[in-house]
């Protein structure tokens, strides 16, 4: 199987039905995109395909050959992507598990929608932060947004 | 402990490290022996001194501080190292943080253990960094004034650097290092007063922030290494029954499956903390990948006896509690003449409430990597890889499963995905081992989220029956309180039930701060067969709860005001008054809310913090609650950073608003219902309130702040819902819909 991730082709075996999310973290050892519940409900699995949010948890790594893939590890190794960048501003992370998935749909959000109102940050980041930092991620995305 | 071991618990010592700089360390060593001095002298890395290094200064002036408390997102990475950065002047964009390794020179000296809970970490180590940074400040004056010759009198310290104005020279920390590092460690380092802080009450950037926007923050599960395979589990779902049957040629079946690994039901006693580790049987999957193990548990279709936990249901427990208020229970508080008190009361309240079990649900999973290597000549080998906030607990635990020294055993701490109590427990570490030493090779285990939800240690369901008589002016003066409640300690902290009263049942019920003469409250323990642990705020997460309902009940009755209520209450309580003043102003208290909108208000002390809080609500015509926002006041004494506070403040707030909206297990057959995220539904950003958080700043000794605000949300919440629709929620969650 042929996969491209943050720009770099990847040539590996796995079961056909593996999801991404298992490629990433246990074949490649890209482990910036987590786990949390294996079903498509809490988000800390997100990557971009093609740009879009997806849960990679959900998704057979076979169905996305050839598609552009960007994981958490892509977006910059120096923090220098401004979404990182809004984040430690806020001071966003808690234990930080959920924040790779965050971050994600924040970019995939504001890529769409480069000043979201807070009606429209609730609509799109969906996904579960246990500790609650909330506020702060919807602070963040406004820094973003306002820089 | 003898007052001479005491004077020389925590004494420095220090040196230069071999690539030069400054490093000091404590050692513990001071203690006598005692029945837990096992602990203590564990050293399972065999480690040399510089290992038992608590802060470091290279000679590029970079400043490690190792942080004993386990960092689970509560700040601890942050704000035990900025306690160190005041006393050391230190440059904070130079100060960088690290788990420390598990070794003696990291446990808690008073209780000869390392662990992580109780909102303790700042309480617990202030003291000890403010000396380890005033120790190495003076050293490096030191060093500074021997390489200028002048006095250290005329020396003065800033950023990371040493001045000498008279002068004009200055010289950073860095060059002083290694000069530093040869000097003697001053017996008794003058630490500052708080007048002279410049860094600890300031909002410091997080230190573990920029690891975890990046991904490169290794969690437990992140753990790689070398030659390592993959398990997964499956325990019994009712915590009681027998594997019966499988299908294990299925499963072999499955490609990349290697074993399947039955572990029977285990029960381990740590004899130091007194905590028992029950673990029900279990077989794992061990294959060559996760999601080879997953497919192969699913093809395995393990199943389990009903162990008698069959009729174990939700209304069979609930029956159950109510019941046990009828039995007699312990005194835990009699103050005055109950009996006499309820009799002449011109009023008399009753009211029964009840809270369900609920699971902690940290975003990582459970898992644990583990390498058991077994060697017939030199002794066996075990190291693990555990994302556990006990690791003391941890340690002796695997001590007794197998059999081993402690320097048998090497455990690493890893970063954790959440903790909220339930990595205190040792089961998923052992697990981890067992199947390592039966698969011959280092093992991955991680746990689906299901098993996850439905093998936790549950915040325990409980039930509280009040009796409260008022007098003609409508304030209480009898006040008896009967709870039934499982045993939390009994099983993971036995050595503090005192007379047959576990105190973190009682917690926050025994202790009210209000002045009521005559109190009668007494615990009925009352188990079951659903395991309980420690969770957020732990007996405060219930009694909160049930007595701040009660006061509202209470208030509502009496016709007053219910800030008024607690003022006249707590008089003699002037750290309540001023959350109270402070709650009702920012809240608006007094000025009628928006119309549709209700408000509650409840306040609490926890962890040796004083949080008040009031929600405000409206009731959508489908009878669904929208939480608008919620105002927090806290006096949590000392504060060290407060935009940590205020995040741990929000936090506490969701889970205790998540758990009043619809935290519970379900429980049929004796398992849990709920398997995922799907079916245990937490908070998302649309639902989150504003949220307002203010900090009452004095210098009182430091509280906790990770849990005290989680207690007074509940009752908030509710007591707006009595506002909003006359009804009295006495038993959570709140129904779905008020219509
Ligand atoms: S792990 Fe993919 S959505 Fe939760
Ligand atoms: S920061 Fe912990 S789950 Fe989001």
């Amino acid at each position: 199987m042929n996969l491209t991730i943050n720009n770099v082709v990847h040539e590996f075996e796995v079961d056909e039905d593996t999801p991404l999310l298992w490629v990433l973290r246990d074949t490649l050892g890209m482990t910036g995109t987590k786990f949390g519940c294996g079903v498509a409900q809490c988000g800390a699995c997100s990557v971009l395909i093609d740009g879009q949010v997806q849960r990679s948890c959900s998704i057979p790594a076979a169905a996305v050959e050839g598609r552009d893939i960007k994981t958490i590890e892509g977006l910059s190794r120096d923090n220098s992507h401004p979404v990182q960048q809004a984040w430690i501003a806020e001071d966003v992370p808690q234990c930080g598990y959920c924040q790779s998935g965050q971050i994600i749909a924040a970019v995939a959000l504001l890529e769409a929608n480069p000043k979201p109102s807070d009606d429209e940050i609730d609509k799109s980041m969906t996904n579960i932060c246990r500790c609650g930092s909330y506020s702060r991620i919807r602070k963040a995305i406004h820094r973003v947004a306002n820089a | 402990m003898s007052n001479e071991s005491n004077s020389r618990r925590n004494f420095l010592r220090g040196s230069a490290v071999a690539v030069g700089g400054l490093s000091l360390g404590f050692s513990l060593s001071g203690c006598s022996p005692s029945a837990n001095s096992a602990e203590l002298t564990a050293d399972p890395q065999g480690l040399a001194s510089d290992v038992s290094v608590w802060l470091s200064i290279d000679t590029s002036g970079i400043i490690t501080v190792r942080v004993p408390s386990a960092e689970m997102g509560q700040g601890v990475n942050t704000s035990l190292p900025q306690l160190i950065a005041e006393e050391l002047d230190a440059d904070w964009s130079k100060v960088i943080s690290e788990t420390a390794p598990h070794t003696s020179d990291f446990v808690n000296p008073s209780t000869l253990s390392r662990g992580t809970g109780g909102s303790s970490a700042v309480r617990r180590w202030w003291p000890t960094l403010a000396k380890a940074g005033a120790a190495a400040k003076e050293m490096l004056m030191s060093a500074a004034a021997q390489r200028w010759d002048v006095p250290v009198s005329e020396l003065s310290t800033l950023n990371s650097t040493v001045m000498h104005s008279a002068s004009g020279r200055q010289a950073g920390y860095g060059e002083l290092a290694s000069a530093a590092g040869q000097l003697s460690i001053p017996e008794n380092p003058v630490v500052k007063s708080p007048a002279d802080y410049t860094l600890i009450g300031k909002p410091l950037k997080r230190l573990d922030s920029p690891a975890k926007v990046n991904g490169s923050t290794t969690y437990g599960i992140d753990i790689v290494v070398e030659g390592m395979s993959y398990a997964t589990v499956a325990a019994s779902p009712n915590f009681v029954g027998e594997l019966i049957s499988m299908s294990e040629a299925d499963a072999r079946a499955v490609n990349g499956v290697q074993d399947v690994i039955e572990m029977p039901a285990s029960h381990y006693v740590n004899s130091g903390i007194q905590s028992i580790v029950a673990i029900p049987d279990t077989v794992a999957v061990v294959a060559n990948s996760y999601w080879q193990a997953k497919k192969g548990l699913a093809a395995l279709k393990p199943q389990f006896s009903d162990g008698g936990a069959a009729g174990v249901n939700n209304a069979s427990l609930t029956a159950g509690f109510m019941a046990a208020l009828d039995q007699e229970g312990v005194q835990v508080r009699n103050d005055g003449d109950i009996s006499d008190s309820l009799s002449r009361a011109e009023k008399l309240l009753e009211a029964e409430y009840a809270v369900p079990f609920l699971a902690h649900l940290t975003m990582e999973p459970m898992n644990c990597t583990a390498h058991y290597q077994s060697d017939s000549v030199n002794g066996d080998r075990l190291e693990v890889w555990a994302p556990t906030q006990g690791q003391s607990h941890a340690v002796n635990v695997l001590q007794q499963a197998f059999g081993l020294q402690a320097d048998q055993i090497r455990l690493h701490t890893t970063f954790m995905g959440g903790g909220f109590g339930r990595r205190f427990e040792a089961d998923f570490v052992v697990q981890a081992a067992m199947i390592s030493r039966a698969a011959k090779k280092p093992i991955k285990m991680v746990w689906s989220r299901e098993e996850d939800l439905q093998h936790d240690y549950y915040r325990p369901a409980s039930a509280s029956r009040f009796q409260v008589g008022l007098n003609a002016e409508g304030l209480p003066v009898a006040w008896k309180n009967v709870m039934a409640c499982p045993s939390v300690a009994q099983r993971n902290f036995s050595a503090a039930v005192v007379n047959g009263a576990d105190p973190f049942s009682v917690e926050g019920a025994v202790n009210i701060p209000y002045a009521i003469e005559n109190q009668l409250v007494t615990l009925k323990q009352h188990d079951t067969s659903i395991p309980v642990g420690s969770w957020r705020s732990v007996g405060s997460s219930h009694n909160g709860f049930y007595v701040e309902s009660m006061m509202d009940e209470v208030a509502v009755a009496g016709n007053h005001d219910p800030f008024e209520l607690r003022r006249k209450l707590l008089q003699h309580e002037p750290r309540f008054l001023i959350v109270l003043d402070q709650l009702e102003e920012k809240s608006g208290w007094k000025q009628a809310p928006a119309a549709g909108r209700f408000r509650g208000m409840a306040i609490h002390e926890s962890f040796a913090s004083i949080v008040g809080e009031v929600a405000e609500i409206s009731i959508a015509e489908n009878g669904a609650i929208k939480i608008h926002n919620m105002t927090c006041v806290i006096d949590c004494g000392k504060v060290v950073n407060p935009s940590i506070i205020e995040t741990q403040l929000a936090s506490a707030m969701i889970d205790g608003l998540t758990a009043a909206l619809r935290g519970g297990i379900k429980i049929e057959e004796g398992r849990v219902v709920q398997s995922n995220f799907d079916t245990y539904k937490l908070m998302h950003m649309a639902e989150v309130p504003a949220m307002a958080i203010h900090i009452v700043d004095n210098d009182e000794a430091p509280g906790g702040i990770g849990e005290p605000a989680v207690p007074p949300s509940m009752p908030a919440l509710t007591n707006a819902v009595f506002a909003a629709t006359g009804r009295r929620v006495r038993s959570l969650p709140i129904e779905p819909s008020l219509a």
